[in-house]
């Protein structure tokens, strides 16, 4: 793989398949973490951080345990316990070593097992062919650069909301749900790009 | 005996209207924006959906006193993780077009928080019999849900039900309902419906009988505030 087609895996994961505006992956932390700007800021950089990781680990797996053994069918269980096991151990290792991280990140890492993102974009990169370890690698970060950037757009839009005058029946989710539409409908513009 | 039978029915009943698991809980965000562009897929979406969620909650209800509480998450994701891929492999070996169809969202059933969510909330602490009623009735409250957001999308984004075009609509359909941004859109227009709709049930209800009935000990959704803000995800 080239520079070009680098560039392409990131445009494509920031831009124009944002996996929560346009592949709707990674909707519940986006719409339940969202309140504020700063804790959608951590819950980002968490992400990221997983995502990038967690890429390399199971594109790993899958290329060179899973497809040598010939048990592909294994993917979804190898893949979740990959993860779960490497966010714990996340957890564990900031415990001890960096607590100040850890109370910034702490509260979002369990979630993040859950995120399926992470699982997502893991399924992802194990479909493609072409992809080389770092390719899967970056797929994973800017993937997860992608989703701060929709949640940290929509922290902003929540926090205006919230001195807002909404009708009773759309106060919490569903005016958010409506602020996400219009964000993903900018979004839209960047389709058929890449 | 007959209390019984009504608490029983009270927790089949509950996914479906009170406890909706879309409209209500908010679960299960990610399949029922991107199912539901046409009724089809929410329906088999939802069907898939149930299926994990019933052998799963009666799997882990069995295995409750079993399974230590300390590392209880990582059983149930394994628990859960095997049957998705078990229907996987019965999916693609007889339904092939439905593979093709739910593709990357079959295998992400596995963190469906409605799965996860329902046997931390539910079958963890509760008997087999009653973990498959819930399961039955958070999965239909969940298919119909889905359903019913497809058919209102399928019908203003592509002019079409359950897949047959409909015919006398006039050119160029709302295709927007069926992009990303419509997805957000419907979902928060119908939550926003049925919250009206359901709080005003709740006032004439309560209107009619002022005695509260304390029968149903399972969830209490704040009705106040609309929805429960804390994701089910996030109470994981």
């Amino acid at each position: 793989m080239n520079f070009t087609q680098y560039l392409l895996i990131i445009v494509s994961g920031i831009f124009v398949n944002n996996f929560v505006l346009s592949q709707f992956l990674g909707i519940c932390p986006f719409l339940g973490v969202s309140r504020k700007t700063d804790t959608a800021v951590g819950m980002g950089l968490a992400v990221i951080f997983v995502m990038g990781v967690a890429s390399l680990f199971t594109f790993i797996v899958q290329k060179y345990v899973l497809v040598p053994l010939h048990i592909e069918y294994l993917q979804t269980i190898a893949f979740i316990l990959v993860i779960a096991a490497f966010v714990q151990i996340v957890e564990m290792v900031l415990k001890k070593f960096s607590p100040g991280l850890y109370g910034a990140l702490g509260v979002y890492l369990p979630l993040i097992t859950t995120n399926c993102a992470v699982l997502g974009v893991a399924i992802v990169n194990a479909g493609q062919p072409s992809y080389t370890v770092l390719a899967a690698f970056i797929n994973g970060v800017f993937s997860g650069v992608g989703f701060m950037l929709a949640i940290v757009l929509l922290a902003g839009v929540r926090e205006r909301l919230e001195s807002a005058d909404v009708p009773k029946a759309f106060k919490g989710f569903p005016i958010t749900l409506a602020a996400a539409s219009i964000i993903s409908m900018a979004f839209v513009a960047f389709a058929g790009m890449v | 005996m007959k209390g019984n039978f009504s608490e029983k029915l009270d927790t089949l009943t509950n996914g479906v209207v009170k406890s909706n698991p879309v409209f209500r809980l908010v679960l299960g965000t990610c399949p029922t924006l991107a199912l539901t562009t046409g009724a089809m897929n929410g329906i088999y979406m939802g069907l898939s959906t149930m299926f994990c969620l019933i052998l799963s909650n009666v799997i882990i209800s069995a295995l409750r006193k079993v399974i230590p509480a300390k590392v209880r998450i990582p059983c149930y994701i394994v628990i859960i993780a095997t049957l998705v891929t078990l229907m996987q492999m019965i999916i693609a070996r007889f339904l092939p077009d439905i593979n093709e169809i739910l593709g990357l969202y079959l295998p992400l059933i596995v963190v469906n928080c409605i799965i996860l969510g329902r046997a931390e909330a539910f079958a963890s602490s509760n008997t087999p019999v009653n973990s498959a009623l819930d399961a039955v009735g958070m999965g239909v409250g969940f298919t119909l849900s889905l359903t019913l957001m497809g058919m209102v999308r399928e019908f203003i984004g592509a002019g079409a039900l359950f897949g047959v075009e409909l015919g006398n609509m006039p050119d160029g359909a709302l295709t927007v309902f069926i992009l990303p941004a419509g997805g957000f859109l419907v979902y928060g227009l119908m939550m926003a419906a049925f919250n009206a709709i359901y709080a005003r049930y709740e006032s004439r209800k309560s209107a009619r009988n002022t005695s509260p009935s304390s029968r149903n000990p399972i969830e209490k959704v704040d009705l106040a505030g609309g929805n429960a803000d804390s994701a089910g995800c996030h109470s994981l």
